[in-house]
């Protein structure tokens, strides 16, 4: 397949854009591979593509049960940031953001990866300590991170109320101005030619409905497109952790499964040039290159499965958006949907060989995962080509919940629905 | 999504506060056993399809309930007091 360019890009518009080719194949299963990765959605096509391009590893089979970007990796809210308190989550992120800042030039593909800052709005004294102290510890690590004043933050998003007169008086805010947003569809159809190219069989409509086990050892997996034999079976699949680990007999994991909202409103022209975070409740918002503005919430708070939220946190989402934007009291909603999320009682992911022998685990990524997707893959692929995590990986182990290393980053405790 | 509360009848769920898995077994106080204090904080059934969860109606009358839900509908299949919250280890 062709190197995408501005020079094919104009012999294609001459010749009527009849000869441009599918962005990957659609090949049947073979017997046997070296890896399955099970899940075709951000992470398992960026773990393919990593095993391929870092390791050589190309006799790879991405499954996904359905068509590729049907999960999070289209649902998501497309923030990219690395603004954690904890080392361990810094480290990764940030070789995230660093991955994420040359992707479109590494896959030869553009995702569109705008780095318009992200700021966390304070909006009491003891807040704006804790996130003085957040920035030093990122800065400690070589991450940006700027205070804002109230002066520059009006400046910077004139649309905000901050007259001191809100409910929730803006008080300041932390700033990574490195942060930013990407084309969600275009990661996960980025990484699947990235990987395709490389000799990746991308197959989809595949869903798993076991696993080939010899004695506790895992030889493969059965699929409603037959047997698949592996070497090594990696799983990358999210919300549905829970689901897949009892196939392989798993009845217990630290994880919930929990329902996440979002939103996209009727197009606007340019209000909001960075995503911006409210600080006293759950919100979050920023504005597509269409114009709608994408914003999201809290969880719904219990266990579900389904793709689709209920109403409450509608309001509340809604309630949480005019408290910092009065302006946008009559903006009409355009869309909105529900995507899971493999809630761990930490807060933090799971990236790790095991649990059973010729297993690799990948889940845990909560509510954030789509910044992590190059970093994920990078270091599940690291771990699945040499048996051992990498040492930005390390510390997401599956058993650090029972040796006293728990990565929270909240201070949440057990709790999934609170981090 | 309602639930019915066996005092207060149905009620809209924003009424109530979710407390999870109900199938954890929490050890007694004294004990020792690690792995089992591990298993109560940590692990949780996650099944997709019926669920035994426990709820509080902490906007109403704050009895604590125990909950069969399916987590892939929302159904909710039965309600009743909780009594002891999570369950226990029997007295040995």
């Amino acid at each position: 397949m062709a190197e995408y360019s501005a020079f094919s890009l104009l012999k294609n518009a001459l010749t009527g854009n009849k000869d441009w080719k599918p962005a990957w194949r659609k090949p049947d299963p073979k017997a046997s591979y070296d890896v399955i990765v099970i899940g075709g959605g951000g992470h398992g096509l960026s773990t393919a593509y990593y095993l391929a391009k870092e390791h050589g590893i190309t006799n790879v089979a991405v499954l996904e049960k359905g068509w590729l970007g049907s999960g999070n990796v289209g649902r998501n809210t497309t923030a990219v940031r690395s603004n954690y308190l904890l080392p361990q989550n810094t480290r990764f992120y940030e070789h995230s953001m660093k991955l994420w800042e040359n992707l479109s030039h590494d896959l030869n593909y553009n995702v569109m990866f705008s780095q318009r800052g992200c700021l966390n709005l304070a909006h009491t004294p003891a807040q704006l300590d804790d996130y003085a102290r957040r920035g030093n510890a990122m800065r400690h690590l070589g991450v940006d991170a700027e205070l804002m004043s109230v002066d520059q933050i009006k400046r910077l998003v004139p649309a905000l109320d901050v007259s001191g007169s809100a409910r929730f008086p803006v008080l300041g805010g932390l700033m990574q101005r490195r942060a930013g947003s990407a084309r969600h569809d275009a990661v996960a159809w980025g990484y699947a030619r990235g990987a395709d190219r490389r000799g990746v069989d991308i197959i989809e409509n595949c869903e798993v409905t076991g696993f080939l086990r010899d004695g506790d050892r895992v030889t493969g997996v059965s699929t409603t497109r037959g047997e698949i034999r592996a070497k090594k079976v990696a799983l990358a699949v999210a919300g549905s952790t829970g689901r897949v680990m009892q196939l392989a007999g798993i009845s217990h994991m630290p994880i919930e499964s929990h329902v996440l909202q979002a939103f996209v409103s009727e197009s606007l022209k340019p209000i909001i040039d960075t995503i911006l975070t409210f600080g006293m409740g759950h919100f979050y918002i920023s504005q597509s290159d269409k114009g709608g503005l994408v914003y999201g919430g809290d969880l719904d708070g219990y266990n579900s499965y389904a793709q689709r939220g209920s109403l409450p946190i509608v309001d509340e989402v809604m309630s949480e958006m005019v408290a910092l934007f009065p302006g946008l009291a009559r903006v009409r909603m355009l869309r909105s949907w529900g995507g899971l999320c493999d809630m761990t009682m930490d807060g933090s992911p799971i990236i790790t060989t095991g649990p059973l022998p010729g297993m690799y685990l990948n889940c845990g990524w909560c509510y954030g995962g789509f910044k992590a997707t190059p970093a994920s893959g990078w270091c599940f692929a690291y771990t699945i080509a040499k048996d051992e995590p990498h040492e930005f990986n390390a510390p997401f182990t599956l058993d650090r919940f029972y040796r006293g290393l728990i990565i929270d980053d909240k201070g949440q405790g057990a709790t999934p629905r609170l981090h | 999504m309602l639930i019915t509360c066996p005092y207060c009848g149905p009620r809209d769920v924003i009424e109530f506060t979710y407390q999870g898995d109900g199938n954890r077994q929490r050890p007694q106080p004294a004990s020792q056993n690690l792995d089992a204090w591990n298993a109560y904080v940590y692990d949780r059934l996650n099944p997709a399809g019926d669920h035994n969860e426990i709820w509080q109606h902490s906007g109403g009358c704050r009895a604590h309930l125990r909950v069969v839900r399916n987590t892939v509908t929302h159904e909710i299949l039965s309600t009743e007091f909780a009594r002891g919250g999570h369950k226990t280890e029997s007295r040995s």
